[in-house]
């Protein structure tokens, strides 16, 4: 490890633009002659479109245009872009979903027509000015109920309002292992609806060049060229090389600004008929009502043991809402992203799962931070704790049991995954230390003398990152490869130009990655910069999500960089004149073996774009890109165990302590691993115990706004206590597996699991999420009663 | 936020004057609670009267009988304020758990009662210690202000210009927090207030109310079991996803107890 490279904790570059105010979002960004864009949006939850009258608002102050769902046809609509097999070898059902409602609006925030005026002031207006006839229709809300007949229907060509029903397994078999079984946990729960709350609202400018017919598209984006792809090949927007999207910075994304939303779709298409760029920031409201949202499943799942308390087998039913339409890549979340995580670290002898994926009038459901492996986490993780305290076995002791052992890798699920490598005990033991375990119950006996019950969870997660071997992915019905790229430009004086086609929100890559680079070519950390977010710069990339930046972005980094020694390597024979074969590289210098004799990177670098005394027939210039497809997924993995103490005189929960131990492999900059380590727990904690989007039975949002919708808070966490135990994945040149997600995935059961545990003192068996005060309070009552 | 005449008015007299004359004329005092309904379009006023030029409202004063604390004063400086600490503490205390920093720092004392949140926590403390609200108009005793939700007794050309609140013995405030906003879903203040034991409840109803019963019981029993087995009705309660009116009902005897036990 030198002082910068691989290991190092560096300082992370980009938060001084950050945190001095100096960074450079889409907001900000101001383009000559630029209009602004009101959304007309619909009211209602579920409703006829009668009639959209314009007339008056047209003739408002300001107004450039104003634009319904029947102008713009010939862009096509909004497209799932992994299409799921259902049950019965049908493809799902993904109703037409229209940029701007057609006939029909299907959910609260549905984009009925776009005005576009020269203020925004104006463009609002005049919004409020065009007159919709809506013809109201009864609205179907629950997931739980959507499906059965005799409801609503949504869609006419999704009959039941059923986007599909997918199973995983071997059902009878399943059901026969069930039978013998010495114990069966069953539990019934739903995985509560969250709203993603960026920091930064999305936002685009779309501008359109007359003069060259080039389009412009600056976006919060985690994806600019998925974007591109998808405006270019499926909308028919622009070709490609006449679309530009560039996402500068973007403050936050966990998900919601992967997808290919209706507002950057118009606005792109409305650029050209205005002739002028086009601007639209979503306000606070607007997220709220429109970014798409996560989870949202109800389940049944079932445990089966033997009489040592080894897992025979597990069964799974899950109804997944997917709102009112299929978003971007909604259909794979609670399907090959969830089910396929249902063997977590445990050699479960089967496991079958079945879910039906239904369509309710609220905003659509996509991935946030973890994406069905939260949720399969919490399935797990709920199953083996309820299953600890049903057979009365210390839930630690139980899980070693049935973890996959470490001499058993490569290991095969049942549920299509094959785990590469791991430490599953080992991860356990050292959180259990680190949680100080041992001194569990005399905290708790310290607790309850004051009145309050104390309960400690486990959460032994895995999740799948690396996001994703192509051709596994497209043989699961991915519409794209999931590949990386990564182009390393050497500039004549020695100092370097990382180009990735990731994109980083958050996640600390301009950082991350100058390490990667310094270290593999021994070039100073302070002269590579990372430049991404711009399809006219970076080479095409599938950008950031699935803790993938590492994994599959970080390995072309070193491929790309691997081709930058290998050509160095020619330069520098020539230069030293001695044989290719006998030049080694190490920190930077090419020297030859046995002698002293070296030049340096930047030297050779120099050589190769003032190429006077240089190899005959090799190209001039040091500039090298790669590609790199995943062979697997990677599986990070590790223990997380929570301490709580709940009030019960008002129902309120704190966290008194947590640690986590986490197998991310190799990192790559321990300080931004922890980070983001405490920021998922954060939002782990989150949705444990206070996020929750809240639709009413007409399909209002009632937790639309911040004084209703609990984000967690500084001192809603606590200090946590966080180690490693890293596992070098043997499937990357990296060693490395992915953290971004690892904590939203592994606290909800933690946190969960804790709380059912104190509760269990009074008699509660069952609290759903979010554990609010109200419910914690209630249940307690109910137990009383 | 639609388009309105902004107005600095110079004293208080000329801002009465301008929402006298016109009922769609609005003070404006931090901004906590007007910019955000301005921004949401939920407010067209012709014109804003900002108060923050006004001299003379942002003064804390003590003397024997009590502490005079001006509308315009931020909480924060309520908060940070020696005067209150050391003449009545548990208002200082208050103040210092309202909202979060920035709200501190804009928020007023003469907003937040005129506002009239049915969540807010001045209300408990004005009614809880007996305190008198000064406008350019008169003097309203507490017990009156606070008429409804959302309501007061300000007419359309009243601005508050401050609040004096008597000294107390013992007193306290709890709040339970309602975990989004941090507005009280039950705040509770007891005091030991210049004409007796107060005990008001904020967040759990429409409006700021006392309780009778407890307050007969504390100034028998001074203790957090003199109160701790007196329920209030649910009935006409607030109800929202985070709190039913029943729940509700149990904070304020169990935020009551805490008061007390919190006085000494
Ligand atoms: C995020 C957030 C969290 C908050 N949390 C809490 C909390 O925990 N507890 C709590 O109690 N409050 C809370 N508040 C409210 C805050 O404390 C402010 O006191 C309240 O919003 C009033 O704001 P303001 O003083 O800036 O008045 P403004 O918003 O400027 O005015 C509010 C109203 O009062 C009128 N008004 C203002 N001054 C006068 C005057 N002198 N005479 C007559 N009428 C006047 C205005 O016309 C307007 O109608 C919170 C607010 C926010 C934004």
């Amino acid at each position: 490890m030198t002082e910068q490279g691989i290991g190092a904790a560096v300082a992370r570059r980009e938060d001084r633009r950050f945190v001095t105010g100096q960074g450079h979002y889409t907001d900000d960004i101001n383009r000559r002659g630029q209009t602004h864009a009101c959304f007309v949006r619909s009211p209602h939850a579920h409703a006829t479109l009668n009639g959209v009258d314009t007339a008056a608002a047209r003739a408002m102050p300001g107004v450039r245009g104003i634009f319904i769902g029947e102008d713009m046809a010939e862009v096509g609509p909004l497209i799932c872009g992994w299409a799921i097999t259902d049950v019965n070898g049908e493809p799902h059902r993904a109703p037409p979903h229209p940029a701007l409602a057609i006939g029909k609006v299907n959910f609260v925030g549905d984009a009925v027509a776009v005005v576009i005026a020269d203020t925004l002031e104006q463009a609002k207006d005049a919004a409020a000015a065009v007159d919709v006839d809506y013809g109201i229709l009864g609205a179907v809300v629950d997931p739980a109920t959507a499906a059965p007949d005799g409801q609503i229907q949504i869609h006419e060509t999704a009959p039941g309002n059923l986007s599909y029903e997918w199973a995983i397994g071997d059902q009878a078999a399943i059901d026969a292992a069930f039978e013998g079984a010495a114990h069966v946990t069953s539990l019934e729960f739903t995985n509560n609806r969250l709203v993603p709350n960026a920091m930064e609202p999305r936002a685009c400018i779309a501008e359109y060049e007359d003069g060259t017919g080039d389009y412009t598209l600056y976006l919060t984006s985690q994806n600019p060229h998925v974007h591109r792809l998808v405006m270019s090949a499926f909308h028919g927007l622009a070709p490609e090389h006449k679309l530009r999207v560039v996402a500068p910075d973007v403050g936050g994304g966990f998900g919601s600004k992967i997808f290919i939303y209706a507002e950057e779709v118009v606005l792109t298409w409305a650029s050209r008929h205005i002739g002028r760029p086009i601007k639209w920031t979503a306000e606070r409201t607007e997220s709220f009502l429109t970014d798409c949202h996560g989870r949202d499943h109800v389940t049944k799942a079932e445990l089966a043991l033997d009489g040592d308390g080894k897992f025979l087998a597990m069964r799974v039913n899950t109804i997944a809402n997917m709102g009112a339409y299929l978003s971007t890549f909604a259909s794979a979340v609670p399907t090959y992203l969830y089910a396929t995580l249902l063997a977590g670290q445990y050699t479960t002898g089967g496991i079958y799962c079945n879910v039906k994926a239904v369509f309710t009038n609220t905003v659509p459901v996509d991935a946030y931070r973890g994406a069905g492996r939260p949720e399969a986490a919490y399935v797990v993780e709920r199953l083996v704790e309820a299953a600890a305290a049903e057979t009365g076995r210390d839930p630690a002791e139980l899980r070693k049991t049935n973890f996959v052992p470490t001499d058993a890798f490569p290991y095969e699920t049942p549920v299509i995954m094959q785990y590469d490598c791991g430490d599953f005990a080992g991860s356990m033991d050292q959180a259990l230390d680190l949680a100080g375990y041992s001194g569990f119950q005399a905290r708790k006996a310290e607790s309850k003398a004051g009145g309050k019950l104390r309960g400690v969870g486990f959460s032994s997660y895995i999740e799948a990152c690396g996001v994703a071997p192509s051709a596994a992915a497209g043989s699961l019905g991915a519409g794209v490869g999931l590949w990386e790229s990564a182009n390393i430009r050497f500039n004549p004086t020695g100092n370097v130009q990382l180009f990735t086609g990731c994109h980083s929100h958050g996640q600390g890559h301009e950082t991350a990655y100058a390490q990667i680079v310094a270290d593999k070519l021994g070039v100073p950390y302070e002269q590579v910069d990372v430049i991404h977010g711009d399809s006219a710069k970076v080479p095409f990339g599938m950008g950031t999500y699935g803790s993938r930046s590492a994994a599959v972005g970080g390995s072309a980094i070193v491929k790309a960089a691997d081709k930058v020694i290998e050509k160095g390597r020619k330069i520098a024979a020539h230069a030293l004149e001695a044989s290719e074969d006998d030049i080694e590289f190490a920190g930077g210098n090419f020297t030859v073996t046995g002698t002293d004799k070296a030049m340096n990177i930047a030297e050779v670098a120099f050589t190769a774009y003032v190429p006077h005394n240089y190899p005959e027939g090799l190209e001039p210039g040091l500039d090298e890109t790669a590609f790199y497809d995943p062979l697997n997924f990677s599986f990070p993995a590790g223990t997380h165990i929570c301490e709580v103490e709940v009030d019960p005189e008002t129902g309120s929960v704190s966290i008194e302590r947590y640690a986590a131990v986490d197998d991310f492999g190799v990192l790559i900059n321990p300080l931004i691993v922890e980070g983001q380590v405490h920021g998922g727990i954060g939002q782990g904690v989150g949705q444990a115990m206070l996020e929750q989007a809240v639709y009413d039975n007409d399909g209002q949002l009632i937790s639309g706004s911040y004084m209703d919708y609990t984000m967690p808070r500084a001192d809603d966490v606590p200090n946590y206590d966080v180690g490693f135990n890293g596992v070098p994945s043997p499937l990357n040149p990296l060693g490395v597996k992915g953290c971004g997600e690892a904590g939203a995935i592994a606290a909800p059961a933690a946190v969960m699991n804790a709380v059912h545990d104190a509760l269990s003192d009074v008699g509660v068996g069952h609290i759903e999420m979010p554990a609010t005060p109200l419910r914690v309070w209630q249940a307690i009552q109910d137990a009383a009663a | 936020m639609y388009n309105f005449e902004y107005r600095k008015a110079g004293s208080v007299d000329e801002a009465a004057g301008i929402v006298g004359s016109d009922e769609d004329a609005k003070l404006l005092a931090g901004g906590m609670t007007y910019i955000p309904t301005l921004k949401q379009r939920l407010a067209s006023p012709t014109t804003v009267v900002d108060l923050n030029g006004v001299g003379g409202l942002d003064g804390i004063s003590a003397d024997g009988n009590g502490v005079t604390i001006g509308a315009m004063v931020r909480h924060a400086a309520v908060a940070a304020s020696a005067d209150v600490a050391a003449a009545i503490p548990a208002l200082a205390d208050l103040a210092s758990h309202i909202g979060d920093p920035q709200v501190r720092n804009r928020g007023t004392l003469g907003g937040s009662i005129a506002n009239n949140d049915p969540a807010a926590d001045y209300p408990a403390a004005l009614v809880g210690l007996g305190a008198t609200v000064q406008t350019n108009k008169r003097a309203i005793a507490a017990d009156d202000f606070f008429t409804g939700l959302f309501e007061t007794a300000l007419d359309q050309d009243e601005v508050v210009t401050s609040v004096s609140f008597p000294r107390a013995g013992k007193a306290a405030y709890m709040k339970f927090p309602n975990p989004a906003s941090r507005y009280a879903i039950a705040g509770v203040f007891v005091a030991q207030a210049a004409d007796g034991v107060r005990v008001a409840v904020t967040g759990a109803g429409p409006c700021v109310f006392r309780v009778g019963e407890m307050e007969a019981a504390l100034a028998a029993n001074w203790s957090a079991d003199a109160v701790a087995g007196i329920g209030i009705p649910a009935d006409g309660l607030n109800e929202d996803i985070h709190a039913s009116a029943e729940y509700r009902a149990h904070l304020v005897t169990v935020m009551a107890k805490r008061a007390v036990a919190k006085a000494g």
